[in-house]
């Protein structure tokens, strides 16, 4: 049987684990923003009438607000803006018969996994790579490189668009396009809260020598510093756990589009020998920046790591090994399980 | 107490039967929408062959015989109704385009006009998209059969008007004969 029973399952759960992204993110972002008010009201609690006493909830409100927003944006124009970091242009007429290749394969996979056309982009990079995204199969956007349509022969490149189809199709694209605007999102708000903290622990000094005064006289609010002290830590390991976060989530759902593409081609040898090519292609691709990197077919900046196995390999790449990914290809291939095409009968003649 | 537990197995069963049945359902509208591929696939096929033929006579008068065995062969799978005979049609068609595409390789000129090149990609492709439409219909139907005819699925196929759908064999001993490759490197048998 050839059709995968998990497919449905394969969706669902990356509709649930979207659904539990945005809500860890828009959580996250309201325990820094309310966790930061408590923190502010218990220090300032018990200063003399007067002097300001923190009791509206003010950055909880803000913070939890740009969240939701952040989410919404990456929601409605992820795929936008990832297309657009890396310089891609859309193939609506095909000019060249390269082009003209690259939309017919993008159409016959279309036609192979059961999904309407997606849309078809070119990045002008060097490097060959693609890349999918969207938030579903019916606006979701294919790309690759220019060196890739240049490296490639026809059934390689078909078995590249069907792996890109199978991320396609898994629903992987929506989970994937929110994590590049959150991962992007974070990283950005943890250099901002970094420097505000620097920033006040220079000029903001009323507040902390005023705190310091009265702790050194009662003993202080331990429950206070306890807040403040989870909350920074927060702060420093958010951007962390969130890149750990989106390699984790796109290195096993490397494998799986692997095999779903091979099913789609029935030719597993094909994706193995373009894998081959991509991998033996070493230069960085320059147009994908870091917070996309995970939704390519292959890491656009190999580092040290992405030969290697083991905890630090698969905790920190974003890709597993290439040479697993084709080890595993080859054995399909040999073993015939991505060819469930029922066995002839015995031939004539 | 009895009542409870005896409400309960009801609706369970009730809701088991209700997800039975429309995945069934689905299944079915699955079915009817690759095989809508196919047909897709194949007028489309239909319309590209007139217009090749066209480009290649002049060059290739005197392959009369495979051009017309084309235009023949295009003009029956046209006609063609129901599952077996449209597969039967449509894979004679792929014969006599295969003829027809062995041919041109005779014609070094015929190839270097970018126009032939382009009809063959664009025939080329829409052969793989018959593939491909051919290969997901076979797998829906297969998954649909199956569904309706294994337990426990099967007690509510009747409810759900499931009945086994005809899969798209493949006619032809020449397109059935897996080619002959050869792994031992070296070393023929």
């Amino acid at each position: 049987m050839s059709e995968p029973v998990g497919l449905f399952a394969q969706q669902e759960a990356n509709r649930r684990r979207s659904t539990w992204l945005v809500a860890g993110f828009i959580l996250f972002f309201a325990w820094v923003g309310f966790g930061g008010d408590v923190a502010f009201y218990l220090l300032t609690a018990d200063a003399p009438p007067g002097s300001y006493h923190h009791v509206v909830p003010a950055i909880g409100i803000v913070t939890t607000l740009v969240a939701a927003g952040i989410c919404w944006y990456s929601w409605r124009f992820g795929a936008q803006r990832v297309l657009w970091s890396t310089g891609a242009r859309e193939v609506t007429e095909p000019a060249t018969p390269e082009e003209r290749q690259l939309v017919n394969v993008v159409e016959e996979m279309a036609v192979a996994s059961g999904q309407p056309k997606p849309r078809v982009w070119i990045v002008p990079d060097d490097d060959p790579n693609a890349f999918a995204t969207g938030r579903e199969a019916a606006t979701a956007s294919v790309a690759v490189t220019e060196g890739l349509l240049r490296t490639l022969s026809r059934d390689e490149l078909q078995g590249v668009v069907a792996h890109e189809m199978a991320h396609v199709r898994n629903l992987d694209i929506r989970l994937m396009t929110l994590l590049a605007g959150i991962v992007g999102a974070i990283a950005l708000m943890s250099d901002g809260m970094g420097r505000m903290i620097r920033g006040s622990r220079m000029g903001g000094r009323g507040l902390s020598t005023g705190s310091r005064g009265r702790s050194g006289g009662k003993g202080g609010n331990p429950l206070a510093l306890v807040v403040l002290v989870l909350w920074l830590l927060t702060l420093v390991v958010a951007p962390i756990v969130s890149r750990i976060l989106a390699m984790a989530v796109s290195r096993k759902r490397e494998y799986l589009a692997d095999a779903t593409g091979a099913q789609f081609t029935r030719n597993p040898m094909a994706l193995a020998s373009a894998l081959e090519k991509l991998a033996a292609a070493a230069a960085p691709t320059r147009a994908v920046t870091r917070g996309a990197a995970h939704l390519c077919i292959v890491d656009p900046s190999p580092g040290l790591l992405s030969d290697k196995q083991g905890f630090l390999a698969d905790t920190l790449a974003s890709h597993p090994p290439i040479r697993e990914r084709i080890a595993r290809l080859q054995a399909m291939a040999y073993g015939g399980t991505a060819t469930p095409v029922e066995p002839a009968e015995p031939l004539p003649g | 107490m009895a009542a409870l537990i005896l409400l309960v197995v009801v609706v369970a069963i009730v809701l088991w039967m209700v997800g039975a049945y429309n995945r069934l359902i689905s299944l079915k509208n699955q079915v009817a929408n690759a095989w809508k591929q196919i047909d897709v696939q194949l007028k489309r096929r239909h319309d590209l062959i007139p217009n090749l033929v066209n480009t290649v006579k002049g060059a290739m008068n005197f392959e009369r015989t495979t051009l017309e065995a084309v235009i023949a062969a295009r003009n029956k799978a046209v006609n063609a109704t129901g599952v077996q005979q449209t597969a039967k049609a449509e894979g004679e068609l792929s014969q006599a385009l295969g003829r027809l595409f062995a041919l041109t390789e005779a014609y070094p000129d015929l190839k270097a006009t970018g126009n032939v090149a382009q009809l063959q990609e664009e025939l080329t492709s829409t052969e793989n998209k018959i593939g491909f439409a051919r290969q997901l219909y076979n797998d829906t139907a297969t998954q649909y059969n199956t569904a309706q005819a294994t337990f426990p699925t099967m007690l509510v196929a009747g409810i759900a008007k499931a009945a086994p759908v005809e899969l798209w064999e493949i006619q032809e001993a020449s397109e059935r004969a897996v080619p002959n490759v050869d792994l031992s490197l070296g070393n023929p048998s």
